[in-house]
C-alpha cells in the first residue's frame, strides 16, 4: 500500500485536510516508544487504497525537541518502525506565504514526489488568491493545488494530483542551489569589470578559500563578508522563500481576515477588556465542566446502577459471580464512562478555542503570570480544567507544543482541587468545622482546600523544572492565526478522537484495577462468618438494630476482616502520626481507585452502609460519635483539617494516573506522580496532627 | 537595543545575535534572521510577551528569551 504523509507548519490547516481526506477512517495512538501522537487514516483512490499520515506540525526539518525529532525522522523515512514513504503533501497557508516556504523548501529537498496543498485562499482577496496557484506551481515546478478543507473545494484536484505523483513520482529540483548560484552570479556582475575576478566561479572559489581573498580591497572585502553572511543557511533559505512569496502576493497587501482580526484583537488582547472577557470565558468553560457535567455524570451513574440492579437477580445462586459483575466489572465500567462528559465538553470548548484561534490570545494573556510559576501561557486550560477533573485536563495539555512545560503541567496537574474531592470536604466540613465555627468558617475552609493544591504546585514546579524533568528547553513562541469561523467537522473528530483514546487506552487500566480493588475487598470471605455475624446480629438489642441495619453490620464486618481491611488495620501504626484509625486508614486505602469513594467505605466502616451520601446526617452524626479504643474522640477538627488536606494533595485516582500513562507513554510518570503526591500528602497530616498536639499543649 | 525597550508600534531589524541566545537556531527558523524587519503589534497586560508582525505574520516572543537579540529601530 503506499504511504503518502501530510506535513507543514503548525496551524497551516493540516489536519483539518486530514480529516477531509480520511473521513471517519481515522486512527490515533503514539509512534512506538514516544509520546509523539501517530494519526494515520485511509484515501482511495480510483482502486487504490493510500494511507494517510497526519505528522504534527513542524516549523522545521531541524528538530530542537525530541519530539520534533521523531516527527522529522518520519518525514525523512528514518524512523525503524516507520516504513518509508511514496509521497509527501505539503500544506503551505496562503496567508503565511514566507515562513511557510521557508519550510516546503527543506521538504523538496528531501527528493521525494511532492504534492503542495495551499490553504486559506479564502482569506486573500479573490483576485490574488485566483492566480496563486497557477503562479506558485510554476516557479516551483510543483503541482500546487488550492483546497478549501472545511469547505470540501479543491479536494478531488488535490486527489488527482497526488495520483499522477504516485505514478510519475517527479522529484522537485533543487530550488535553493539555483538561487544561490543566481545569488552569486549577481553578486560577481556588480563588482569591478577591470579586476580579474568576476566569474561566479570565483566567487565560489573566495566564499570556500579566505586566503585568495587576500589580494582585495578592503572595500571589496567587506562585500564579500555581507555576502558570506547573507549566504548562511538559514537566512539563505528565507531570502529565497521572500523572493517567491513577494512575487506571488503583492507586498503590503493586508488581507482582509487580517483586519478583521485587529479590529477584534483590540478588544480580546487589551489590558482591562481583554481580561474581562477571557475570565468570562473561562468561566464558562469551568462553569460547562463543573455544573452542565453533572446531570450528564448522575445520569451515567443511574444507568449503571440501573444495570447492576437489573444484572444482579440473574446472578443470585453464584454471590461471588454476582458481586464480581455487579460490584466490579458493571461499577469499574462505570467508573471510567463517568468522566466522558466532562471530556467531551472540555474538548468541545478547546477545539472551539482552538479552531478560533482564541486559545493563543488566552495563552499570551497569562503566559507571565504562569511564567511566574516556571510554566507558560498554554498551560491555563489544562490547569483550569483541572479543578473539574485532572482527566481533561491532563489530556488537554496537548495544545502545548514544549515538552518540558508539557510534563510539568501534567505532573501538577492532579494537585488541583477536582469536583471529586468536594463530597469529601462537604463531609468532613458539615460534620466537624460548621457546627463548632459556623458557616462562615466552613466557607473559608472549603476555599482553602482548593487553594492548598495551588500553592503547593508552585514550588513543585520550580523543583521539577530544576532537576527531574530534563531535556532542552523550547522558547515561548506563539504565533497568533487570524480569526476563523469554527469548523465543525474538525470540532467533532477531536471530541470523537479523545473519548475513543480515553476509553481505549485509559479505560482498560481503570476496570482493570477495579477488579483488583473489588476482590481486596470482597476476599477472605466464608460462609461460616456470615453466618457467625448473622447470629452475633440476632442478639443485639431492639435499640442497637434500629440504629444498625443486618446487611450494614454484615458489610462493616466484612471489611474489618477482607484483605483490604487487615491491611488498613496492619497500616495504622503508620497514620498513628496523622491520627488516623484503622477505619480511616482502611477508608483512605479504598479511596485510592477514586477518592469519592471514601464517603460510602466511611458509611460502611460506621456501620451505615455503603448508600450514603455526603449530606447525610447519620453519617455525620457516627463520625462525630466514633472514638478510639480509650474513648478519646477519633475526629476532631484538626484531624478533619488533616484528612481533607490529605485528600487534596493526595494522588487517589487511577483514572488520573492511567491518562498521564497514555499521555506520557510511560509508566515512570504515573508512579512519579503518585509517590510524590502520597508522600506529600501524608507528610502533610502528620504535620497538621503535629500542630494540633503543640496547640493542645499550649 | 533589545526587546526590552520596544514599545507598541515600534517597527525594528535585526541588526545581529549575541554568540549565547539560547534558541538561536528556532528563532532563526521562525524568521527572524539578521536583516529581517518587524513591527510591534502588542505588549500583553502583563508587560510580556511581545507580539510583532514579522514576514507577514504574527509572533509572540518572551522579551527574555529574546535578550540576545540586538535590534535597531527603523525609522
Amino acid at each position: 500500500m503506499a504511504r503518502l504523509a501530510l506535513v507543514g507548519n503548525p496551524n497551516a490547516g493540516k489536519t483539518s485536510l486530514f480529516n477531509a481526506l480520511t473521513g471517519g477512517s481515522q486512527k490515533v495512538g503514539n509512534f512506538p516508544g514516544v509520546t509523539v501522537e501517530k494519526a494515520s487514516g485511509h484515501l482511495r483512490l480510483g482502486d487504490r487504497d493510500v494511507q494517510v499520515l497526519d505528522v504534527p506540525g513542524l516549523y522545521s526539518l531541524q528538530p530542537v525537541s525530541a519530539d520534533e525529532r521523531v516527527a522529522s525522522q518520519v518525514i525523512r523515512g528514518m524512523r525503524k518502525t516507520e516504513a518509508p514513504l511514496d509521497l509527501l503533501v505539503c500544506v503551505l497557508d496562503a496567508t503565511n506565504l514566507e515562513r511557510n516556504l521557508f519550510f516546503l523548501s527543506q521538504v523538496a529537498e528531501l527528493g521525494k514526489p511532492l504534492v503542495v496543498a495551499l490553504t486559506m485562499t479564502d482569506l486573500l482577496e479573490p483576485t490574488v488568491a485566483g492566480a496563486m496557484p497557477t503562479s506558485l506551481s510554476a516557479m516551483l515546478g510543483v503541482p500546487v493545488i488550492a483546497v478549501s478543507a472545511p469547505k470540501n473545494q479543491g479536494l478531488s484536484e488535490l486527489r488527482a494530483a497526488i495520483e499522477t505523483q504516485l505514478d510519475e513520482s517527479m522529484p522537485p529540483v533543487d530550488w535553493l542551489e539555483q538561487f544561490r548560484q543566481a545569488r552569486i552570479a549577481d553578486f560577481a556582475s556588480t563588482l569591478d569589470h577591470h579586476s580579474h575576478w568576476v566569474l561566479p566561479e570565483t566567487v565560489e572559489k573566495l566564499l570556500e578559500e579566505p586566503s585568495e581573498s587576500e589580494t582585495l580591497a578592503a572595500e571589496q572585502l567587506e562585500k564579500l563578508q555581507l555576502l558570506r553572511d547573507e549566504l548562511k543557511p538559514t537566512r539563505l533559505r528565507y531570502a529565497w522563500a521572500q523572493q517567491v512569496a513577494q512575487s506571488v502576493l503583492p507586498i503590503g497587501i493586508s488581507t482582509r481576515s487580517r483586519r478583521v482580526t485587529d479590529r477584534i484583537d483590540s478588544i480580546l488582547t487589551h489590558r482591562f477588556f481583554g481580561l474581562v472577557v477571557f475570565l468570562g470565558v473561562m468561566f464558562l468553560v469551568f462553569q460547562s465542566i463543573y455544573t452542565f457535567a453533572g446531570p450528564m455524570m448522575e445520569g451515567i451513574n443511574s444507568a449503571f446502577s440501573w444495570l447492576g440492579d437489573v444484572v444482579s437477580p440473574r446472578l443470585e445462586s453464584t454471590p461471588m459471580l454476582q458481586s464480581l459483575v455487579v460490584d466490579g466489572i458493571i461499577a469499574g465500567v462505570g467508573g471510567v464512562v463517568v468522566f466522558l462528559p466532562q471530556i467531551l465538553i472540555l474538548f468541545f470548548f478547546i477545539a472551539l478555542l482552538e479552531g478560533s484561534g482564541y486559545l493563543a490570545r488566552a495563552a499570551f494573556l497569562m503566559d507571565k503570570l504562569l511564567g511566574w510559576c516556571g510554566l507558560n501561557g498554554r498551560a491555563f486550560i489544562p490547569l483550569l480544567s483541572s479543578f473539574a477533573c485532572a482527566i481533561p485536563g491532563i489530556m488537554a495539555t496537548r495544545v502545548m507544543p514544549d515538552q518540558r512545560s508539557r510534563l510539568a503541567t501534567i505532573l501538577v496537574a492532579p494537585l488541583m482541587s477536582c469536583s471529586a474531592r468536594l463530597p469529601v470536604y462537604v463531609l468532613l466540613i458539615g460534620a466537624f468545622i460548621e457546627p463548632q465555627f459556623g458557616p462562615l468558617w466552613a466557607g473559608f475552609a472549603l476555599f482553602g482546600m482548593h487553594l492548598v493544591g495551588l500553592l503547593v504546585a508552585i514550588p513543585i514546579v520550580h523543583l521539577l523544572n530544576r532537576g527531574v524533568i530534563k531535556g532542552q528547553r523550547s522558547p515561548f513562541l506563539l504565533e497568533m492565526p487570524p480569526y476563523q469561523a469554527p469548523k465543525w467537522r474538525d470540532i467533532w473528530f477531536t471530541i470523537a478522537i479523545r473519548a475513543k483514546v480515553f476509553l481505549k487506552t485509559a479505560g482498560t487500566i481503570i476496570v482493570a484495577l477495579s477488579i483488583v480493588i473489588w476482590a481486596l475487598l470482597y476476599f477472605p470471605r466464608s460462609e461460616a462468618q456470615q453466618t457467625q455475624w448473622r447470629s452475633e446480629y440476632a442478639v443485639l438489642t431492639p435499640a442497637q438494630k434500629e440504629v444498625v441495619s443486618e446487611d450494614a453490620f454484615l458489610a462493616q464486618r466484612q471489611i474489618e476482616q477482607s484483605y483490604l481491611g487487615r491491611f488498613g488495620h496492619a497500616i495504622e501504626p503508620a497514620f498513628r502520626p496523622a491520627g488516623f484509625d484503622w477505619r480511616i486508614s482502611t477508608a483512605i486505602l479504598a479511596a485510592f481507585p477514586a477518592r469519592e469513594v471514601l464517603v460510602s467505605s466511611f458509611g460502611i466502616l460506621f456501620s451505615l452502609g455503603g448508600d450514603v451520601d455526603e449530606e447525610s446526617t447519620d453519617l455525620r452524626k457516627s463520625m462525630q460519635a466514633a472514638t478510639w479504643p480509650d474513648g478519646k474522640k477519633l475526629f476532631t477538627p484538626w484531624t478533619a483539617v488533616g484528612l481533607m488536606v490529605f485528600f487534596a494533595l493526595c494522588c487517589q485516582c487511577m483514572a488520573t494516573l492511567a491518562t498521564i500513562k497514555r499521555e506520557t507513554n510511560s509508566w515512570k510518570w504515573p508512579i512519579f506522580t503518585f509517590t510524590y503526591m502520597t508522600g506529600l500528602a501524608y507528610l502533610a497530616a502528620v504535620l497538621i496532627n503535629a500542630l494540633s498536639k503543640l496547640w493542645g499543649a499550649g | 537595543m533589545t526587546f526590552r525597550q520596544l514599545k507598541k508600534g515600534h517597527r525594528a531589524r535585526i541588526v545581529r545575535f549575541s554568540g549565547d541566545l539560547p534558541h538561536l537556531q528556532r528563532l532563526q527558523e521562525m524568521g527572524l534572521t539578521e536583516g529581517a524587519e518587524f513591527e510591534v503589534m502588542k505588549v500583553a497586560p502583563l508587560g510580556d510577551p511581545v507580539e510583532v508582525q514579522i514576514r507577514g505574520y504574527r509572533l509572540c516572543l518572551r522579551k527574555q528569551e529574546t535578550a540576545g537579540i540586538e535590534i535597531e529601530l527603523v525609522p
